[in-house]
């Protein structure tokens, strides 16, 4: 089923309709959420008013590692089974994993300069995301420097793959080496550590960027798909000419 | 081997390289990667850093002080076993205060206290809104430093 989905053709035929689901989902998630961040939350007892950027911030990291995940799997995918719409689903996930990876480095230094007293740290945090931004932007560079899109698909596949040591690197930072940045407040053995009024509008900002990514990455997609379809209609439009010359 | 397979090989083989140069690089810069050093840390160098460096830990309870003419603060970073006095003279970060995990910048002086340049305060990751926090306060359930 999977295969028949994926297939560029069917692709663009399901994913139509779909489409303004994840639209107006993505729009509706987003007010609510950012709603609750803002008017319908608590302040806290020691960052006050300040503690709702981490509404914006840590979905905007959660958002940057998982496009990361996404886009180094497609990349393997392309790699080894030549999957076109893999390739293609890997390079329009590149630059919306780099927007939100900006997203979460401006909010978190933000949210730095009152809490800490800096905007910016060398730790093994802060920096780790830092690397992250550049893969993006590296991966992005390659799609755009190569004019051959099967050689670029190769070699973008490659470092996306490579890069994606970082992941886990960024993950644990806080855990292997101390750090300025707080340990996982979520993901913990005891549960979450912040207070329940709190994780409402956390869970509905990141639903809300995940239905954003969800609805840019299909409508990239099919973009690419077109594109794609009117360069080689083009190609082959301008062998046609020349041939009729040649004649 | 179909063409395939040997995709699957070279790919393999480039991530297996790539995480052995990562993984030697990081251990061998183990100590640069950490922010700083914890006062136990500190004394078990056996020779004390003598340039700028960071230091993290809890600001002891009752030892700061403020200098009589506004010179400055004096306080003592410390863990569990050990302990630094620091004095600073600055702006101190608004989450500074007693019990407060802080992370400071400075040199170390011939009697073994460290002059600080900056002091950065380090914030742990409990999220509670302040109704709650003065709740826990009043029943006497408030706990300190918890985590």
């Amino acid at each position: 089923m999977i295969t028949e989905l994926a297939n560029p053709q069917n692709f663009d035929r399901w994913t139509k309709p779909v489409q303004p689901f994840l639209n107006y989902g993505a729009v509706l998630l987003l007010v609510l959420g950012l709603y609750f961040a803002l008017f319908q939350s608590p302040a806290d007892y020691q960052q006050k008013e300040s503690v709702r950027i981490m509404y914006v911030h840590v979905p905007a990291a959660w958002m940057a590692l998982m496009c990361y995940t996404a886009m180094a799997i497609a990349s393997f995918v392309g790699f080894v089974w030549k999957h076109p719409l893999a390739d293609v689903s890997a390079k329009v996930t590149a630059p919306i994993g780099a927007v939100f990876t900006a997203l979460a480095l401006v909010t978190g230094s933000l949210w730095g300069k009152p809490t800490w007293g800096v905007f910016w740290i060398w730790d093994a945090r802060l920096t780790s995301v830092l690397i992250l931004f550049f893969l993006y932007l590296g991966y992005i560079a390659i799609w755009e420097a190569m004019d051959d899109k099967i050689k670029a698909a190769r070699i973008a596949a490659i470092v996306a793959i490579v890069g994606f040591i970082n992941v886990p690197i960024i993950k644990f930072s806080v855990d292997w080496w101390n750090s300025l940045h707080q340990p996982a407040s979520i993901l913990r053995a005891d549960g979450p550590s912040i207070h329940s009024s709190m994780l409402l509008p956390l869970f509905l900002m990141a639903a809300a960027f995940m239905a954003i990514y969800g609805a840019l990455m299909l409508v990239s997609i099919r973009n690419e798909l077109t594109s794609r379809r009117i360069a080689r209609l083009e190609r082959e439009a301008d062998t046609m000419v020349s041939t009729m010359r040649v004649g | 081997m179909s063409r395939k397979q040997r995709r699957l090989t070279l790919i393999a083989g480039i991530f297996s390289v790539a995480i052995l140069a990562v993984v030697l690089t990081l251990t061998a810069l183990r100590q640069t990667v950490a922010l700083f050093y914890t006062p136990t840390s500190l004394a078990e160098l056996s020779e004390q850093p003598t340039g700028l460096f960071r230091l993290g830990g809890l600001v002891e309870e009752g030892s700061i002080s403020y200098d009589a003419n506004n010179a400055g603060v004096s306080f003592v970073v410390a863990d569990e076993f050990s302990s630094v006095p620091v004095f600073f003279a600055g702006v101190l970060p608004d989450l500074f205060r007693e019990g407060q995990g802080v992370v400071i910048q400075g040199r170390i002086n011939e009697d073994h206290t460290i002059t600080a340049s900056e002091v950065l305060a380090k914030h742990d990751e409990t999220y509670m809104p302040a109704e709650v926090a003065d709740a826990l306060k009043e029943q006497g359930r408030w706990k300190e430093n918890e985590n």
